[in-house]
């Protein structure tokens, strides 16, 4: 029981996260379809720092550890979600082939990356795998049986963080503004291209930490060449169903994270293992209850007016 | 009178020369990228990319492996078929790869554990996804569920319940499901003769002339046909087609599941082929439905172009497993068309751009001419 805890947190905080990040996104104006590939990305520079910054539990800092693998993690994924700023605020591409392309370039990108790396460091292998079985027990810490993964209270400072910065801030209103009528919003002053800017790199931000924290739940070898099964778009699912609201997102996640870690941890359940339902079943569940949770809340949606329409100052 | 136009102001034209811009540009990408992982094989290895087949010394040789080639360009073609048919409609069918999965599903399932003939089991195949593509019809238009985030919810499914259905038909040898050649010959697709043509690939089957013939006819119920103006009417504009009495959800689930047919009965056609058996341990969704979006953007999202789009896709893919392993990575090739992709979206800004250096020098012309007559005049009026 303890354990399905355990990991429903730990689900939960990367689709919070992540869920977070596109909600800002939206909030501006954008639809960040690439969550997903910057999740790969913001994973991948999180898993180097792991791999190369030399540690031994117990006697290095724990916490140096947790600060450059978390900012490693967020300048990658800031940096990767500049392709998508530029491409579709500057130069008006279409937001979903942009976003499209981000997500099979990341899984491409890392594979490449990862692969060529093991390569380098020993010709036999040709592996897209990154071990950091020492490296994440930096940011473990154990409370009784509960293992409290640290990235969940980063997850819950975020929460708060974002909604400060949405709902009680003079950037926040101004954000929204432009996702709702940018004309509107430029009239006063306002500049919908930084605002948009600010608003796609923060849920880059957002979602660089969102992938470090899903490849260390759990794991502690990652296979780059899987990407991150989807999460990226179950965390777009999750913010549709919070109704683009911070608070009902982190519900949201909550609900969403407890059918992810069902699928790891049904054979701890004696009444479960009775049924005997085959394992793909569980691994379908998360996407078969967002599908039917999708087809409840969309038809009265609450998604910013301007949201996917790449501003035209001409246009009213 | 009809007004003589430049050749680049020709929208085909256009299509066409954006479309060599992005794979120049992603190749040089893609070469930048293995100069940095090791600069001394990094020309033979883009070379290789580029050269596929050809590397190999003989003409028969040659065509064996062409032929190859051509068997992993039929799927390829139909996937980027779906993928633009749906966006024509105005809707983005990322799910193709799922039903591509499903189409592969039920072929196999037929095909080995029910030992029925081919021909059934490509329909089944082509039924599983259209019934797949139905479901995001169906939740996009009454329900409003955005199709990217159910295609992709759908993928995975599929993805899971592919794994499920073909446990039975799995060769207990290993992960794959069995042979066709083995175990079910009767579901093996007819080749017609084409085999002999391509030095004896046995893998060489209608799927290639077929997937030309689906190829030419979505190209006439797109552009020739009532049902295709309707269609692309709805995804112009959903009010206005409605307005015009056109039934709006009827379009947008009928597009879903054509789209959805074309992207099954490529993967049930290419697995009935017996070029590739499935392994019943997927933990990723396969690729041919990604690259089919590439595919059908690099085509310039035209049926005839996807032809021409998917073939050269398959070509880098296949070379890109040959490059020299001890350094490099056969995903190169994923990474360039991914590359290509990326670059694809600005399409409309290069067309901007070029219109906009076209009117300006045209703007010059015309202003240069008229400041040459205003001279002839004055020089008229002194004499």
């Amino acid at each position: 029981m303890l354990l399905l805890l355990q990991y429903t947190l730990i689900f939960a905080s990367v689709l919070l996260l992540v869920a977070l990040g596109g909600c800002i996104s939206e909030h501006s104006g954008v639809i960040n379809l690439a969550l997903e590939g910057i999740m790969v990305i913001g994973a991948l520079g999180g898993a180097l720092v792991m791999k190369f910054l030399p540690y031994t539990h117990g006697e290095s800092s724990a916490f140096l550890m947790f600060i450059c693998v978390l900012g490693a993690s967020i300048l990658f994924g800031v940096i990767y979600s500049i392709l998508l700023a530029f491409a579709c605020i500057n130069l008006k591409a279409d937001q979903t082939i942009v976003g499209t392309a981000l997500n099979m370039l990341a899984t491409a990108l890392a594979t490449v990356v990862v692969k060529s790396m093991n390569t380098a460091l020993n010709p036999d292998d040709h592996s897209s795998e990154i071990k950091y079985i020492d490296a994440k027990k930096a940011f473990l810490t154990n409370i009784g049986k509960f293992e409290l993964n640290w990235f969940m209270i980063v997850s819950v400072l975020m929460l708060v963080i974002v909604f400060i910065l949405l709902y009680k801030t003079k950037f926040g209103l101004r954000l929204r503004a432009c996702g709702e009528h940018p004309q509107a919003a430029a009239s006063v002053g306002i500049s919908v291209f930084k605002m948009r800017w600010s608003g796609v790199m923060l849920s880059g931000l957002l979602a660089g930490i969102g992938g470090i924290t899903y490849i260390t739940a759990g794991v502690s070898t990652w296979k780059f060449e899987n990407g991150v099964a989807g999460f990226g778009f179950l965390a777009l699912a999750v913010m549709i169903f919070g109704a683009w609201d911070p608070i009902k997102i982190a519900g949201a996640a909550l609900l969403f994270g407890l059918f992810r870690a069902l699928g790891n941890v049904y054979n701890g359940f004696d009444f479960l293992k009775a049924l005997n339902i085959p394992s793909a079943v569980y691994n379908m569940l998360p996407y078969i209850v967002s599908l039917i949770v999708l087809a409840f809340t969309s038809k009265r949606s609450r998604a910013p007016k301007a949201e996917g329409i790449p501003y035209d100052k001409g246009m009213r | 009178m009809k007004e003589k136009r430049s050749l680049l102001r020709n929208s085909g034209f256009q299509t066409f020369s954006t479309s060599i811009l992005c794979i120049l540009l992603g190749m040089f990408v893609g070469y930048l990228a293995l100069l940095i992982i090791e600069p001394s094989g990094a020309w033979g290895a883009i070379v290789a990319v580029i050269k596929n087949f050809f590397k190999y010394p003989t003409g028969a040789a040659r065509l064996k492996y062409f032929g190859s080639t051509l068997a992993k360009t039929a799927p390829l073609i139909f996937c980027s078929l779906s993928i633009l048919f749906a966006y024509k409609v105005g809707l983005f069918n990322i799910g193709a790869a799922g039903q591509y999965c499903l189409g592969v599903a039920l072929a196999l399932y037929l095909a080995i554990v029910l030992q029925l003939p081919w021909w059934v089991c490509l329909l089944a195949g082509i039924a599983a996804g259209a019934i797949s593509g139905a479901i995001c019809g169906l939740l996009k238009a009454y329900f409003n569920v955005n199709v990217v985030i159910s295609g992709i919810m759908l993928n995975w499914i599929s993805l899971y319940g592919t794994n499920l259905l073909l446990k039975p038909a799995m060769d207990p040898s290993g992960k794959d499901t069995f042979r066709l050649v083995n175990k079910a010959k009767q579901a093996l697709l007819p080749t017609l003769g084409m085999d002999k043509l391509f030095n004896n690939n046995q893998y060489v089957t209608i799927a290639i002339p077929l997937a030309i013939i689906v190829a030419i006819v979505i190209w006439i119920i797109l552009d020739k046909t009532k049902l295709g103006y309707e269609l692309k009417a709805t995804g112009n504009n959903l009010h206005a087609a409605k307005y015009c009495g056109m039934k709006e959800n009827r379009n947008i689930i009928l597009t879903m599941v054509i789209a959805g047919g074309l992207a099954a009965m490529g993967g049930a056609l290419y697995y009935l082929s017996d070029f590739e058996q499935w392994n019943v341990n997927s933990s990723a969704v396969p690729g041919m439905g990604f690259n089919g979006i590439a595919a059908a953007f690099l085509g310039g999202l035209s049926p005839i172009g996807s032809i021409f789009s998917s073939y050269f896709i398959t070509h880098i893919t296949i070379g890109g497993g040959n490059v020299d392993l001890s350094h490099y990575c056969a995903q190169i090739a994923d990474f360039i068309s991914a590359v290509i992709i990326y670059l694809c979206g600005f399409v409309l800004f290069f067309k901007t751009i070029m219109n906009k250096w076209l009117n300006k020098s045209e703007e010059k012309k015309i202003a240069r001419a008229r400041a040459a007559a205003e001279d002839t005049n004055k020089e008229g009026g002194n004499a």
